[in-house]
């Protein structure tokens, strides 16, 4: 054994000029972008208010940052794939088995837990506590080394583009074929340290937002009164907190199988890959619930505010969500009808998913009639959730559809439910990412985005998702299967020519959405929003200035019913003085990204077996948390005279 | 290779939008016939289509009222129409919200109804009805082959199906390594197969014809090429059939079959003209050691 474990030269891929020129040019940009940032002289800026920044508000715009980049390279991947069915019609297209299959599993795992989740955490972690009126989160530190976990399993899995090689046994790692004997490189490692330790900062998050929702509010803001998007918040948490253990486990038991020969999942020995598809999906289920609950949370904030009417049905839209909530553990085995498991059991739990549409159709019923009898102003939030409920719709169906498990007999594992969950996902989460996006980016950051430009990205993404998927739904009624790298049935091909052509479509409308970030960014000053509040908002984020100042809220609003801040500007008195008292707020720390610096290097070494920087790594991370435990001051006071000053220039701005 | 035209029957009157849409295709194939699901050739894929085309038809009477209310909604309500009317505080509808809760509640209840007599009446494991003792076969995938083992017969094939038609077949099936799915789109009901265990499946395929079989769970770098013919033939071709299997070829026994277990794709079919009849369970006993996956 060497200084390097198995780490050799050979990892690195010489004989493929795909991956070796992508990440050489990722490599070039990166230390391009690294080069101008340290000689403009912003590293130390960018230290002191963004990477050891506790504020939730930066923490939720670095999640966004990392989801939007990952979705860069989650969609390569996913051009690529689409591609390579385009061509390989009795023909090996131009990517061989070894690297199409990697491409598929790293395009639904950065899909899944580095652009949804850091998306959907991104914006409750934003949101959530300028709704509640909070000053801040229940615990800052740990919502920092969350984000930063997060960026580290994000990392790894890039990182196995240059050094090594990711897992080709798609996103789920199915064992026995993730075992040792089937999968002997490092690729399923390399997957199962980013997900363990992106896994883990999920967790951190989602315990943060759980006790931030149930314990820190304004005065008066009781559950009752709390926008829809906090009570989708807190369900989504609430299921990231229950679920993500269970994936932790679960991918433990199968680093057991791998590194130390344990025999939970493998063929021998009593093992039982029966039990691996179960626990997955006792997490992967609810995890589709904690991605498109907070959508739906989105999708209600912003129809209600464009229709200029409250939310209609608030009673019922909190019951269907922790109805959602609840039931979203009961219903996992539906991903696996074809196991063969009975006639009853396939039954219930098919009956038990249809349930799960109940809560849902309700939801989109209840949006239907807040647009009922409003004045609806087609702004790109509003576009975002239209195009979402009637994609949504189709999606749904088709998703009770696979419930059925006879129709899942013929469906399943097909390109029609690859279809389907794309619907539901671009549909249903993606959407309401993109609608949170340009609803809260004047928010976070004082201008708005570009109306004319989110327009045109959003019919290039609408007509792109159904070109590209609608023909998929034709070829998996036609049988054909997922993941297949070559095909030679001639009546498939025209179908995926299509489906080719949507992509493009879709990457323009990626394309577009670049534009319009630089050009916002570019004509910022007249797209500069002065009033904190420039869509007319109704919660309690609308009422402070954009940005929002470290401390949010110079004094606690009081809320006295649902919708405050519209409720506050009807009675006139929208922007009180205050009395103005010292605010104490946690101090900026490195413990986040030092953590994640030494998961890293421990995750990378792991892989590798370099066992003396797994040591060296794993005691530098226990320190960094001694260091942080061990701290004087964890609190900076902000002055009153301090906060009457910020305050009141931004309350002039929004006068004038 | 041959060419031959496909459905030659004449269309008549509406057919559902879908199926026409999976049919529009060149009406020319290739050695199978498209495999579509919704061109079944056997009871059981025929009656799970039913249900598929059903199920769809239910959801479709709420779905299609839905998007249109969406857009109707939000077109007749925007903020330029001065026509319609505002209703800045209208927020709640006892009414309204019955019926939110109810429409699906009933459209659930009925399609719960159908997954749960469905599930019963095309459980896999389920025998068919028939007058005919139904023909034994089991299969193991391999990587990245599938064995076909006729054990009343004695001979065995490979990536090759040949089953009569009209005859109900019994299926017993595993995996000689990873997890793989036994599907043939035509005849319906896919089942996954798992090594050191058994599922069971029974199919029928009524007329003759040349049928597309894959696999439909990824399992590796060959998985694309898992895919098999399925000749559907009359009873006396078949009898035919295993007689010439029983001429040629190599015999199936344990040294064979460890053989057969090496990786390799895109295998062209061939038979054994010996089974050992106890091979299957000795490789769902695991008495035949699963495959060694990659080369080193």
């Amino acid at each position: 054994m060497t200084v390097f474990g198995e780490l050799s030269w050979s990892a690195i891929p010489f004989d493929q000029p795909i991956p070796l020129v992508a990440s050489a040019i990722v490599a070039l940009t990166i230390f391009g972008v690294l080069i101008w940032v340290v000689v403009k002289g912003w590293m130390p800026y960018l230290w002191r208010e963004w990477i050891t920044s506790v504020d939730h508000k930066r923490i939720g715009v670095m999640y966004c940052l990392l989801a939007m980049v990952m979705l860069l390279r989650g969609f390569i991947d996913a051009i690529m794939m689409r591609a390579q069915q385009a061509i390989a019609f009795r023909s090996d297209g131009y990517l061989p088995p070894e690297h199409y299959d990697q491409i598929f599993s790293a395009h639904g795992t950065l899909m899944i837990f580095f652009v949804a989740m850091p998306f959907v955490a991104g914006l409750m972690n934003f949101v959530v506590p300028l709704q509640l009126g909070a000053r801040d989160v229940a615990f800052p530190t740990l919502n920092s080394v969350g984000f930063w976990l997060t960026a580290s399993g994000a990392l790894l899995v890039n990182l196995s583009l240059v050094v090594g090689e990711f897992a080709r046994t798609g996103w789920l790692v199915y064992p026995p074929l993730s075992e040792l004997t089937y999968s002997p490189g490092v690729g399923v490692d390399y997957y199962l340290w980013a997900i363990e330790i992106g896994g883990v900062g999920s967790l951190l998050s989602g315990i943060n937002l759980v006790t931030t929702i149930l314990k820190i509010h304004a005065p008066g803001m009781t559950y009752s009164r709390m926008p829809m998007f906090c009570w989708t918040a807190l369900a989504s948490n609430l299921l990231i907190v229950a679920a993500f253990p269970v994936l932790t486990a679960t991918l433990a038991m199968l680093l057991l199988d791998r590194y130390l020969g344990f025999h939970f999942f493998t063929n021998e020995a009593g093992g039982n890959m029966m039990m691996f598809v179960n626990l997955v999906w006792a997490w992967g289920h609810p995890e589709v619930y904690i991605l498109v609950l907070p959508a739906f949370g989105v999708y209600s904030e912003v129809v209600s505010t464009f229709s200029r009417k409250p939310l209609f049905g608030y009673r019922s839209m909190v019951a269907a969500t922790m109805a959602i909530c609840v039931l979203s553990f009961t219903v996992w085995l539906h991903h696996f009808f074809t196991m063969g498991a009975g006639a009853d059991v396939n039954a219930i739990f098919g009956i038990a998913s249809m349930i799960i549409a109940v809560p849902t159709g309700v939801k989109i019923f209840n949006w239907l009639f807040t647009m009922y009898g409003g004045r609806i102003v087609f702004t790109p939030p509003m576009l975002w959730s239209i195009g979402f409920m009637v994609t949504f719709a189709i999606g749904g169906m088709t998703g009770v559809l696979l419930a059925v498990p006879p129709a899942d007999f013929l469906l399943h594992n097909s390109l029609f439910l690859v279809a389907h969950f794309h619907n539901v996902l671009i549909g249903g989460m993606l959407f309401g990412a993109f609608a949170g996006y340009t609803y809260w980016f004047p928010k976070a950051f004082g201008f708005r985005l570009h109306d004319g430009l989110g327009k045109a990205a959003f019919w290039c993404w609408l007509i792109g998702f159904y070109v590209a998927f609608v023909p998929l739904y034709v070829v998996g009624l036609m049988g054909m299967t997922r993941r297949m790298q070559h095909y030679d049935v001639p009546e498939w091909r025209p179908w995926l020519l299509i489906a080719a052509g949507g992509a493009v479509i879709i990457l323009a409308g990626i394309i577009l959405q670049a534009v319009q970030l630089a050009v916002s960014i570019r004509h910022r000053e007249a797209l500069r929003d002065t009033t904190g509040d420039p869509w007319d908002g109704r919660s309690l984020e609308w009422s402070i200035p954009s940005p929002p100042p470290a401390f949010n809220f110079a004094m606690p609003p009081r809320v006295h019913g649902p919708d405050a801040w519209w409720d506050m500007k009807r009675r006139g008195r929208p922007y009180e003085t205050p009395a103005y008292a010292d605010i104490e707020m946690p101090r900026n720390s490195p413990t986040g990204f030092i953590c994640a610096f030494f998961a890293s290097a421990m995750g990378f070494a792991l892989i590798w077996h370099i066992w003396w920087l797994v040591a060296l790594a794993a005691v530098g991370a226990y320190a960094t948390f001694v260091v942080f435990a061990w701290r004087d001051r964890d609190e900076d006071v902000i002055p009153a005279a301090e906060v009457a000053r910020i305050d009141r220039t931004r309350g002039e701005a929004r006068a004038s | 290779m041959f060419v031959r035209p496909k459905n030659s029957a004449p269309s008549s009157g509406p057919r559902p939008v879908i199926a026409r849409l999976a049919n529009v295709m060149p009406l020319l194939a290739l050695t199978a016939c498209q495999p579509s699901v919704l061109d079944p050739k056997g009871p059981i894929a025929l009656a799970e289509k039913t249900i598929l085309i059903d199920s769809v038809a239910i959801m479709l009477a709420i779905v299609v009222p839905t998007i249109a209310a969406t857009l109707g909604f939000a077109w007749w309500f925007r903020a330029s129409n001065t026509r319609a009317k505002f209703l800045p505080d209208w927020e709640y509808s006892g009414r309204i919200e019955l019926m939110v809760w109810s429409v699906p509640l009933l459209v659930i209840i009925l399609l719960g109804g159908v997954a749960w007599i469905g599930s019963h009446e095309l459980d896999p494991a389920e025998p068919l009805t028939s007058n005919t003792p139904p023909l034994e076969v089991q299969a193991v995938s391999l990587d990245w082959k599938w064995l076909f083992i006729y054990p009343d017969q004695h001979i065995a094939s490979v990536n090759q199906l040949e089953i009569p038609a009209g005859v109900p077949v019994h299926f017993s099936l595993t995996s000689g390594s990873v997890m793989s799915a036994f599907f043939i789109p035509q005849l319906g009901s896919m089942i996954y197969t798992m090594n050191h265990m058994a599922t069971r499946l029974n199919l029928l395929a009524d007329e003759p014809g040349t049928l597309l079989g894959l696999s439909s769970q990824y399992s590796g770098a060959g998985f694309s090429g898992m895919r098999f013919d399925v000749r559907v033939v009359p009873a006396d071709q078949f009898a035919a059939w295993i007689a010439a299997a029983r001429n040629t070829g190599a015999t199936l026994d344990a040294a064979s079959y460890i053989n057969l277990t090496k990786q390799s794709s895109d295998v062209a079919p061939f038979t054994f003209r010996a089974a050992d009849p106890t091979l299957f369970q000795q490789i769902v006993s695991q008495a035949l050691p699963p495959g060694p996956g990659p080369a080193p």
